[in-house]
């Protein structure tokens, strides 16, 4: 009854959800294999070629290690997501 | 031409060894010639599980290093038809073996058994790495806690890379009651986390202790639900087709009879 009344008022998370999610935050970063020095690493090389080419905001510029589903089968795969945004476009490039 | 299937977790204490024993003991009653090898040497612990600890005279680093034939260190289990058992040395270590020295080894023994189970140590050192040598299918045992479902991901990882595709999990110590007020990850939740093959799933019963203090493998026992859990899992990797246990419905009917009756469901 106790806990009937609990999920109406909407109980809180199961300590299972709890395992679910820490475990899902952890393998990314056991499966990709990355301490974050090697991010900051790729970080740094990415900002000096894009720098090349444009004006990007170093500042709120984001590198981050996810995980995806694979384009073939099922398979859950680590995924490199970055998020860079750029201030101006040089025109050296033409 | 007999396959080579190893029992690998990374960590220790998911029951890698019980079901070494179970499944071999299983494969064995369904009439096929079985031999099973501890590589946990300096740790051994599938001779007493089986029961076989007082039968030991040569062991696989025995085999190995030249010192007896492959023959004088196999015990026949006289229980069990076709039944064999290669223990590890307990006074060496994992360095006495080499993965070439495996593969040598496995290969012989695929000339005359259907089966060859290799019980893997716990880690991801020389004693996997020997362990794994030899081996064409892999079985990944966990258990549904963060630690045991973080370290099959690893090894999971290692298998692939050392070209052993495809391994399957079996999900050991389930607890029906605990999943269902969410207490413990179901079988969904960690298939969706790891993302292989379900070969198995193995119910926490009492029964594998007492069967274990005996030394008689629970897959005999046919009251016993881990026993009925090993056995499908035995007819799952000779290529039948059999559902996977629902440990939710025959537990919860006695869940729900036995509260019915003001009885401690257990």
């Amino acid at each position: 009854m106790l806990l009937d009344l609990s999920k109406i008022f909407g109980r809180s998370k199961n300590s299972k959800d709890f395992a679910k999610e820490r475990l899902k935050l952890v393998l990314i970063h056991d499966r990709a294999n990355v301490s974050p020095q090697f991010l900051e690493m790729v970080k740094g090389e990415i900002i000096k070629v894009i720098s090349n080419y444009m004006d990007i905001d170093e500042d709120t510029l984001d590198i981050q290690m996810t995980r995806t589903k694979s384009e073939e089968g099922d398979r859950i795969v680590p995924a490199l997501v970055a998020n860079i945004p750029i201030r101006n476009v040089k025109n050296s490039g033409k | 031409m007999g396959e080579v299937i190893v029992i690998t977790s990374g960590k220790g204490g998911v029951g890698k060894t019980t079901t070494t024993a179970n499944i071999g003991c299983g494969l064995a009653l369904q009439g096929k010639k079985v031999v099973l090898i501890d590589t946990d040497i300096g740790l051994r612990n599938l001779d007493v599980v089986m029961g076989l600890e007082n039968r030991i005279v040569y062991d696989l680093v025995d085999v190995v290093e030249g010192t007896c034939r492959i023959k004088q260190a196999l015990i026949k289990d006289k229980r069990y038809e076709g039944l064999h058992l290669l223990p590890a040395a307990q006074t060496r270590d994992k360095s006495a073996v080499t993965p070439e020295q495996m593969v040598k080894l496995t290969d012989e023994l695929k000339q005359e058994f259907d089966f060859i189970l290799v019980d893997c140590p716990a880690g991801i050192e020389q004693g996997f790495k020997n362990a794994i040598a030899g081996a064409s299918r892999a079985i990944v045992v966990t258990t549904p806690e963060v630690s045991a479902v973080r370290d099959a991901d690893r090894i999971i990882g290692l298998l692939e890379a050392n070209e052993l595709r495809n391994p399957k999990l079996l999900i050991n110590r389930v607890r029906p009651d605990m999943v269902k007020r969410g207490d413990m990850m179901s079988i969904d939740d960690i298939i969706d986390i790891l993302a292989i093959d379900l070969i198995g799933v193995v119910p926490d019963d009492e029964k594998i202790i007492v069967s274990t203090n005996r030394g008689e493998p629970a897959v005999t026992d046919t009251k016993s639900l881990a026993g009925e859990a090993y056995r499908s899992i035995t007819r799952r990797i000779l290529g039948e087709n059999v559902p996977i246990l629902n440990l939710e419905t025959e537990e919860g009917i006695m869940f729900k009879l036995k509260k019915l009756f003001g009885l401690r469901a257990n």
